[in-house]
């Protein structure tokens, strides 16, 4: 069996980048404070912990999976990391660490209810979600954190960069994306997951464990959230315990957004950077008009239905 | 077989327990589980109910603005023998037709924190008078700004939210600028209000509206915020962008972490409400009415006190140790 990165057609992989250019233009001619590196470096200070979430998103999407608790889970992160620093005085790496730890262990309970109960990835996350809420709001007692060690907001600093700066956690993000981006493309695990969301079954029969894959995607994704919970944390400079309710399916946005497609099997992990930019884009753009924030979850839910809509219809050529 | 045997003695004794109970049943319906001040409001009643002998029975919505959560709630608590209904209503008319089945049913529906529409439908409220809030720190934002014109940002819950809109309205009103009257769920924009954005009262998203607010027009010398959490979301924003001294942000809450932030100097001022006290009475009145049958009746008000660090002539304001002592909240 072939199992190189399945190529996508042009349109598929061309589409969110045009949209995001002509958004740029759009909102260029709108107000002359959107063209601006400064502004750029805002709206990618603003996408990050989506941005980061996403792509432990697309590796499960990736698989024809799907998480939901994504958000939940990085809000558990982020209060078990200042709660941790507040309460027990840990040093801030070592916090950082536990949140992290937590948000995996989270991952692994998806990747098993997934792989050794066989529970369809909608529903163990739907649980999940509601089971991290549930212990990030009891160990909280629902207060914000606010007493955190000074390393733990670091990522939240900026650096300057000619005329304008640029978040340390903005570029952390970029270098993940990149890494992901290379390590799918060129590595066997990497091809394993597009191969496995493929088709599982002809994954199996060339002797890939198909299982271990998928639990390592959902595992790796954990890994992934927590470090969008330290992101969270730094960028806020606190623990919010209602932090990530609504991420999860900004998460899911980004990676529709850009061209990875909801059966798993194809996609660029650059893309979900492209769809996360594309709602950022219009939330700052929108506001910089003085519209309404209502219409920019209209045009994210019409932007969503168009790129489902060019999967679809790409998909019929490939088959 | 076992089983059906165990359950049906369970639910006899159960049922045998209730007809015999002498503790007052009083369910409280917040709107969700997660906002603090809802939590303290539950842990207010249930601090309450103990003091005077009544059982507490809590619920809420999944999120801000589930009705239906909210109706299930009533109906579950009503059937687990609850005579008296304390509920924040997420959506001011869409419960009515609960609140009238529950009446029917000799049920007392007492709301707390928002009113319903019309206020009438429940036999009592006990609540903030949130376009009041919005008064005081208008009025006060206009002795602090003094001679300066105001270029003014609005970090607001979200459209359509009759509390948004009472805070919102109330601010620009105190100010002394033109605004909607307290009925109305529109939030008003004269042309001192530069920027609108929507906070949802999260931190997370408050600091996002303030930036893009900021890149929108970087003078802005003025920001209203629906909540605490929402003006710390601002602070970092304008501490950025290095503008956090120039910058007066007023709110509305008084929570024990919103008053350590005006002591901190992040918020200029605040109103401060009192959610424990709102559910208090309510218990207290769902006391009475078990032991009486006299209803609770009418409007009360369960006050609003404007807390700064710095106090402004022509303004009554409150100081920090004030407002600390009658927070809400992990002190």
């Amino acid at each position: 069996m072939n199992t190189s990165t399945p190529k996508l057609p042009p349109i598929a992989t061309l589409g969110p980048f045009i949209a995001l250019l002509l958004a740029c233009i759009f909102f260029a001619t709108q107000s002359d404070r959107f063209l601006s590196l400064q502004n750029f470096s805002l709206i990618l200070q603003q996408v990050m912990v989506v941005g980061v979430i996403a792509i432990g998103q697309t590796l499960i999407i990736l698989t024809a999976g799907i998480d939901l608790s994504c958000g939940m889970v990085m809000a558990l992160g982020g209060i078990v990391m200042t709660k941790f620093a507040a309460d027990y005085g840990l040093s801030a790496p070592v916090a950082i660490a536990c949140g992290i730890a937590a948000t995996t262990l989270f991952g692994l309970l998806n990747g098993l209810l997934v792989t050794r109960i066989k529970l369809p990835p909608f529903i163990v996350t739907l649980g999940t979600l509601n089971i991290a809420f549930a212990i990030t709001q009891l160990y909280s007692r629902s207060q914000t954190v606010t007493d955190i060690p000074e390393g733990m907001t670091f990522l939240g600093n900026t650096l300057k960069m000619g005329s304008t700066s640029i978040a340390y956690g903005v570029l952390l993000m970029l270098a993940l994306y990149l890494v992901t981006w290379l390590w799918l493309r060129e590595t066997a695990p990497g091809r394993h997951i597009y191969a496995v969301g493929n088709s599982p079954e002809a994954t199996r029969l060339t002797g890939i464990p198909t299982d271990r894959v998928l639990l390592g995607v959902y595992v790796l994704a954990g890994v992934f959230y927590g470090i969008a919970s330290l992101l969270s944390v730094a960028r806020t400079g606190a623990g919010d315990p209602n932090a990530g309710q609504t991420e999860n399916l900004d998460a899911i946005t980004a990676v529709v957004l850009g061209g990875t497609s909801l059966f798993g099997g194809r996609g660029i992990i650059l893309g979900t950077l492209v769809g996360a930019m594309i709602v950022g884009v219009f939330r700052n753009g929108l506001t910089l008009m003085g519209v309404s924030s209502v219409y920019q979850i209209l045009v994210t839910g019409i932007l969503v239905i168009l790129a489902v809509a060019t999967d679809q219809m790409s998909r019929k050529g490939v088959r | 077989m076992k089983k059906a045997t165990v359950l049906t003695l369970t639910v006899l004794a159960l049922a045998a327990s209730s007809a015999f109970a002498a503790d007052p049943v009083i369910g409280l319906i917040t709107k969700t589980d997660s906002n603090p001040f809802f939590v303290k409001m539950k842990e207010g009643a249930e601090a309450e109910g103990k003091k005077l002998g009544a059982k507490v029975l809590s619920g809420a919505g999944k999120i801000d603005g589930d009705n239906a959560g909210q109706i299930t709630a009533m109906e579950n608590m009503i059937a687990a023998g609850a005579k008296t209904i304390l509920i924040t209503p997420s959506d001011a008319k869409a419960i009515i037709p609960a609140i009238k089945k529950a009446q029917a049913q000799g049920v007392m529906v007492i709301a707390l924190d928002s009113p319903t529409d019309p206020v009438s439908a429940v036999d009592a409220l006990f609540a903030t008078d949130n376009f009041k809030a919005g008064v005081l720190i208008g009025q006060y934002a206009k002795a602090a700004l003094g001679d300066k014109k105001p270029v003014i940002a609005t970090l607001d819950l979200f459209p359509g939210h009759p509390v948004g809109a009472q805070r919102h309205n109330g601010f620009l009103q105190g100010y002394g600028l033109k605004s909607l009257d307290a009925k109305s769920n529109d939030l008003a924009q004269p042309s001192e209000v530069v920027c609108m954005a929507d906070s949802f009262g999260d931190a997370a998203k408050g600091q996002t509206g303030m930036e893009n607010c900021l890149q929108k027009n970087p003078g802005i010398n003025l920001v209203y915020t629906i909540n605490e959490p929402a003006a710390a979301g601002a602070y970092k924003a304008l501490k950025a962008a290095g503008k956090e001294k120039g910058v007066v942000i007023v709110s509305v809450d008084g929570g024990c972490a919103g008053i350590k932030d005006v002591a901190a100097g992040v918020i200029t001022a605040t109103s401060q409400q009192y959610p424990l006290k709102m559910a208090s009475m309510g218990v207290a009145a769902g006391v009475e009415y078990a032991k009486t049958g006299k209803k609770a009746s009418g409007y009360t008000d369960t006050g609003v006190t404007l807390i700064a660090a710095k106090s402004m002539p022509g303004v009554d304001s409150k100081d920090v140790k004030t407002g600390t002592d009658l927070c809400w909240g992990n002190k």
